[in-house]
C-alpha cells in the first residue's frame, strides 16, 4: 500500500491514502477541535471548529472531511484560526440556552469543554435564549431542544448504526431542529428501538437519560467504532 | 436524422414562414403573460380568423421580446428582403385586436410604438437570445429553421469529442452560473474522469431575487439549453442529463417538457441521436424553491431525492457528483453559449468581450432606470452604457447612485466606477461579482445600510442551517444591521459587524455563508459615510428614520 508523506503543523507525518486530515493528525497526537464528527460516524464537516489552512487552498478545510494528499502541507493552530474557532463557539452559545450550571451535562460536554479549552470566556453577542421545547414524551430518555447545537450526531449515529433512522433535520437556517419521525412525540415513535445510543453520542446535553444526576450524566461514545470496526467497514 | 434530414426539415419551415405576408409574434413567456398576453392571442386569432385572412397572416406565440416592463409586446413584421419591416408595440390591449391587424395597412399607432433604434436594442449583442422571441418555442420545427440542433449533428457526424472540447477550450467561456470557472476546464475534469456512467446537470434553480435571466432563455428557446446539453455530453461522455428548474417556473417547465419530447420523437435527444452510437437522455427536475439548492453539491442531494444541503468540496462534483458518478453541472446561459460556440468556432467566441471574459452577458435590468428587462451585452460594456443608454437613464431626472451586481451575493458599486467594462475580474475588484444577471438600478433614495439589511435577511432566511457560522452568523450580522439602520448602534457595534462578516465569510461551508458578507462588506467599502450617519441618526437617503419599525426575529 502506498504511503503519503505529508507536514503537519511543521511535522512530517506518514499516512495512508483516503485518510482525512483529522484521523492523521490524531494518530500523532496533534489535536484539533471537533464538534461535528465522531469517529465511526459519515462526516458532514458541519460545525467548522477543525478548520485548518492548507498550503496552496484558497479557503479553510475541515480537517474532518478533507483528504490527505503528498506533499500536503497543513497548520492546524494560528492565531487566526484560534479567532474563528472562539467566534464559532460564541454563535453557538448565543443560539439556544446553554447554562452550564443548571445543565445535566455539567462537566460531561463537549461544548462546554472546547470552550474552556479554546479560550472562549464571553459571548459579546446576546443570547438568544428562543425558549425551546423539551420531548420528555420517552420512557427513559429525553430530548431538550434548548441544549442542541444540530451537530446530526444523533440522526447519523441512528441512521448508521442502529440503521433505524428515527432522527432527521426539519426546518431551515436558524428555524432548524432535530425532529423523530415524522416531528413526532420521541415517545410515540415507531421506528425507535430504544437502543440509547443517540444520548450517548450527544455532545452535549440536549440528549439525556432520564433520572439520572449530574454526575452521571457521562457519555460513552466509543462504541461507535467499535461496531464499526467489527462490522469490517471500519471508515 | 443526418444533417441533410435536419437541413431540410429547415428548409421546409422557411418555406412555410415565407407565403405569409404578415407575421404577428406575441410575447407569451411570463412577464408578458402576467400583462394579458394569453388573451392578446386569443382575441388576435379570433379576428384573424373572422376576417378568414389566415393563410396571408401569420400569428405566432414567441418567448421574451426583451423590454418586459412594457409588455403585452407583439413585434409585427411585414415583407421580405428589401420590403421587410418590423415594427414593436408595446401595451397592446385585447380590445385593439382589430385595429393591430388594420395596422399593416394603415401604419400602427405612435404612442404604442417603440423605436428599435433605441440604445436598448441597439447594444445589444444576442448570442444566447438570439433566436428569443423569433421562435416559438413550442414548436420544434421553428427552433430547427432557426438553427437549432445543426451543431449537434454536425458533431455527432463528423467531430470528435475531444474536437468539440477544444472549441470550448478556445472560446475561453466561463461559467455564468455566478463564480465565472472556466467551462473548458470542468468540462476537461468530467472528460478525464473514468466511469462507466457521468452525468450532465443543468442548473436552472435561478434563486437571486430579482433576477430571470434563465427563465427568459428557457421559456424561449428551450431548445438551446437541450442542444447545449446534449454538446457537453458528447464531449464529457455522459449519457443521461437532468435539468434542475424551480417549480415555480411553471411556463419553463412545461416549455421544456414539451421540448424534450419533440426532440426525443425526431431523434434529436434519446436514443442513437441523429442516427449515431451517442445516446443522450434528459429529465426535468422540480427544486421546491430554496435559494441553497442552486448551490450545486445542495442540487445533486435535492435530485438525489435528499435534503438539499451542501456538503464540503472537494470532492467536486466532477470527480464524485450525482450517484457518486463524474457529473458536469453547468448554468443554463452556460450551456446555451455552447451551440454558437460549436457552429461558428471558439475563436470567433473569444473575439468577443474582454480579454479574461470573452462573450456576451445577459442581465435583468431593473430598478429605478427608463427601461428595464433582459438585455444581452458583450463582456467589458460599461455600467455607464448599461444604465444610461440601454436603460435610458433614471426616470425623473433623479441621481443615480449605485448599482447592485450579483443579488445576496454580490455587491453595489458607486455611480462614480460606472466607466468600468464589466467582466469577472473588474466586478469583483470592485467588491461585487458577476453573479448571474441580475442588476438593479438605485438611485439617491436607496439607502445602503437598508439594502445590506435587506439582502443579510435574505441569506438568514435561506440559510440551510447545516453550518454554524452562516445558520447563527447571519442572524447576528442581521440583528447588527438592524441596530445600525435604527441608529441604536455604536462604534462597537461596527466592530462587531466587520468581525463577523470575516468569521461567516471564511468558515461558512458553502457560497451562500462565504458570500453573505459581501453585500455589507461592499456598502462598507463604498459608502462608509452612510453607516457613520446611521451611528448618528441620521439616513441620509431618508428611508431608516423615522425609525422604521424593528424586523420581526425570525421564529
Ligand atoms: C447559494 C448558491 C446558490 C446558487 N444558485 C445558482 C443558481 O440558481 N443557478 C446557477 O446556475 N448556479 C447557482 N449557483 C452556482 C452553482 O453552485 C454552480 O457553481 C454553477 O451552477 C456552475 O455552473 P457554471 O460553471 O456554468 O456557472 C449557486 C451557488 C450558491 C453558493
Ligand atoms: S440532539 Fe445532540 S446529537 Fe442530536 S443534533 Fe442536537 S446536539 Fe447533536
Ligand atoms: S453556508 Fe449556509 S447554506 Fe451553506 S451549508 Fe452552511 S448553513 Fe447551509
Ligand atoms: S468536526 Fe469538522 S466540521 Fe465539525
Amino acid at each position: 500500500m502506498s504511503v503519503y508523506t505529508l507536514e503537519i503543523d511543521g511535522r512530517e507525518v506518514g499516512a495512508r491514502p483516503g485518510e482525512t486530515i483529522l484521523a492523521v493528525a490524531r494518530e500523532h497526537q496533534i489535536e484539533i477541535p471537533t464538534l461535528c464528527s465522531l469517529e465511526g460516524l459519515s462526516t458532514v464537516g458541519a460545525c467548522r471548529l477543525c478548520l485548518t489552512e492548507v498550503e496552496g487552498a484558497s479557503r479553510l478545510l475541515p480537517a474532518c472531511t478533507t483528504a490527505v494528499a503528498e506533499g500536503m502541507r497543513v497548520r492546524t493552530q494560528s492565531e487566526r484560526i484560534a479567532r474563528y474557532r472562539r467566534g464559532i463557539l460564541e454563535l453557538l452559545f448565543a443560539e439556544r440556552n446553554h447554562q452550564c450550571a443548571v445543565c445535566v451535562s455539567n462537566g460531561h460536554c463537549d461544548l462546554q469543554a472546547l470552550a474552556t479549552s479554546l479560550g472562549m470566556d464571553h459571548v459579546r453577542v446576546p443570547y438568544r435564549d428562543p425558549l425551546l421545547s423539551v420531548d420528555a414524551s420517552h420512557e427513559r430518555f429525553a430530548l431538550d431542544h434548548n441544549r442542541c447545537v444540530l451537530c446530526t450526531r444523533c440522526v447519523r449515529v441512528c441512521d448508521e448504526i442502529e440503521g433505524a433512522h428515527t432522527w432527521d433535520v426539519a426546518g431551515r437556517g436558524i428555524g432548524s431542529w432535530i425532529v423523530s419521525d415524522l416531528a413526532d412525540p420521541w415517545g410515540e415513535s415507531s421506528s425507535c428501538t430504544g437502543c440509547g445510543k443517540c444520548v450517548q453520542v450527544c455532545p452535549t446535553g440536549a440528549l439525556f437519560e432520564k433520572g439520572k444526576a449530574i454526575g452521571e450524566m457521562t457519555k460513552r461514545t466509543a462504541f461507535v467504532p467499535m461496531l464499526q470496526h467489527m462490522r469490517g467497514r471500519r471508515r | 436524422m443526418t444533417p441533410e434530414e435536419l437541413r431540410s426539415r429547415a428548409e421546409r419551415r422557411r418555406l412555410e414562414e415565407s407565403r405569409f405576408s404578415e407575421r404577428l409574434r406575441v410575447c407569451t413567456a411570463t412577464s408578458c403573460a402576467s400583462l394579458g398576453s394569453g388573451a392578446l392571442f386569443d382575441a388576435l386569432s379570433a379576428e384573424i380568423h373572422r376576417r378568414g385572412t389566415g393563410d396571408r397572416c401569420e400569428l405566432k406565440r414567441v418567448g421574451c421580446l426583451g423590454l418586459c416592463a412594457a409588455g403585452p409586446l407583439v413585434m409585427a413584421e411585414q415583407g421580405t428582403g428589401s420590403t421587410h419591416t418590423e415594427s414593436l408595440l408595446r401595451e397592446v390591449r385585447p380590445e385593439q385586436a382589430a385595429s393591430l391587424l388594420d395596422g399593416f395597412r394603415d401604419g400602427f399607432p405612435a404612442e404604442q410604438s417603440v423605436p428599435l433604434d433605441l440604445p436598448f436594442f441597439r447594444k445589444q449583442r444576442r448570442i444566447v437570445s438570439e433566436a428569443c422571441g423569433r421562435i416559438d418555442p413550442d414548436r420544434i420545427d421553428d427552433a430547427v429553421a432557426a438553427g437549432a440542433y445543426r451543431a449537434l449533428l454536425e458533431a455527432l457526424h463528423e467531430r470528435t469529442p475531444a474536437d468539440v472540447l477544444a472549441e470550448i477550450d478556445r472560446s475561453g467561456l466561463r461559467g455564468r452560473g455566478g463564480a465565472g470557472y472556466p467551462t473548458g476546464l470542468k468540462w476537461h475534469t468530467v472528460a478525464k474522469a473514468e466511469a462507466s456512467q457521468k452525468f450532465v446537470v443543468c442548473n436552472a434553480d435561478e434563486g437571486d431575487p430579482g433576477a430571470y435571466m434563465d427563465r427568459s432563455v428557457l421559456e424561449s428557446d428551450p431548445h438551446r439549453v437541450l442542444e447545449g446539453m446534449a454538446l457537453a455530453a458528447y464531449a464529457v461522455g455522459a449519457s443521461e442529463g437532468f435539468v434542475y428548474v424551480r417549480a415555480e417556473y411553471l411556463l419553463a417547465i412545461e416549455r421544456l417538457r414539451q421540448a424534450i419530447g419533440q426532440a426525443n420523437q425526431i431523434g434529436l435527444l434519446g436514443s442513437a441521436v441523429g442516427g449515431t452510437a451517442f445516446h443522450f437522455h434528459v429529465e426535468v427536475r422540480l427544486g421546491a424553491g430554496a435559494y441553497v439548492c442552486g448551490e450545486e453539491t445542495a442540487l445533486l442531494a435535492s435530485i438525489e431525492g435528499g435534503r438539499g444541503t451542501p456538503r464540503p468540496r472537494p470532492p467536486y462534483p466532477a470527480a464524485a457528483g450525482l450517484f457518486g458518478a463524474p457529473t458536469l453541472i453547468n448554468n443554463v446561459e452556460t450551456l446555451a453559449n455552447v451551440p454558437a460556440i460549436v457552429a461558428r468556432g471558439g475563436d470567433w467566441f473569444a473575439s468577443i468581450g474582454t480579454e479574461k471574459s470573452k462573450g456576451t452577458k445577459i442581465f435583468a435590468l431593473a430598478g429605478k432606470v427608463a427601461h428595464t428587462g433582459v438585455i444581452e451585452v458583450p463582456m467589458g460594456t460599461t455600467l455607464h452604457e448599461i444604465v444610461f443608454e440601454l436603460g435610458g437613464g433614471i426616470p425623473d431626472g433623479a441621481r443615480c447612485k449605485a448599482v447592485q451586481t450579483g443579488g445576496p451575493s454580490g455587491g453595489c458599486i458607486p455611480a462614480r466606477f460606472f466607466e468600468t467594462p464589466v467582466d469577472y475580474e473588474n466586478l469583483a475588484g470592485l467588491g461585487s461579482i458577476m453573479g448571474s444577471g441580475g442588476l438593479i438600478v438605485m438611485d439617491e433614495q436607496t439607502c445602503m445600510v437598508d439594502i445590506a439589511r435587506f439582502f443579510m435577511a435574505f441569506c438568514r432566511d435561506e440559510s440551510c442551517g447545516k453550518c454554524v457560522p452562516c445558520r447563527v452568523g447571519t442572524v447576528e450580522l442581521h440583528q447588527l444591521l438592524d441596530t445600525i439602520a435604527n441608529g441604536r448602534a455604536g462604534t462597537r457595534d461596527m466592530e462587531l459587524l466587520e468581525e463577523f462578516c470575516d468569521l461567516v465569510r471564511h468558515t461558512s461551508l458553502c457560497g451562500l455563508g462565504q458570500s453573505a458578507p459581501n453585500p455589507v462588506l461592499s456598502t462598507l467599502r463604498h459608502f462608509p459615510e452612510e453607516y457613520r450617519a446611521h451611528l448618528r441618526g441620521q439616513c441620509p437617503a431618508g428611508v431608516c428614520f423615522p425609525a422604521s419599525p424593528a424586523e420581526e426575529p425570525p421564529r
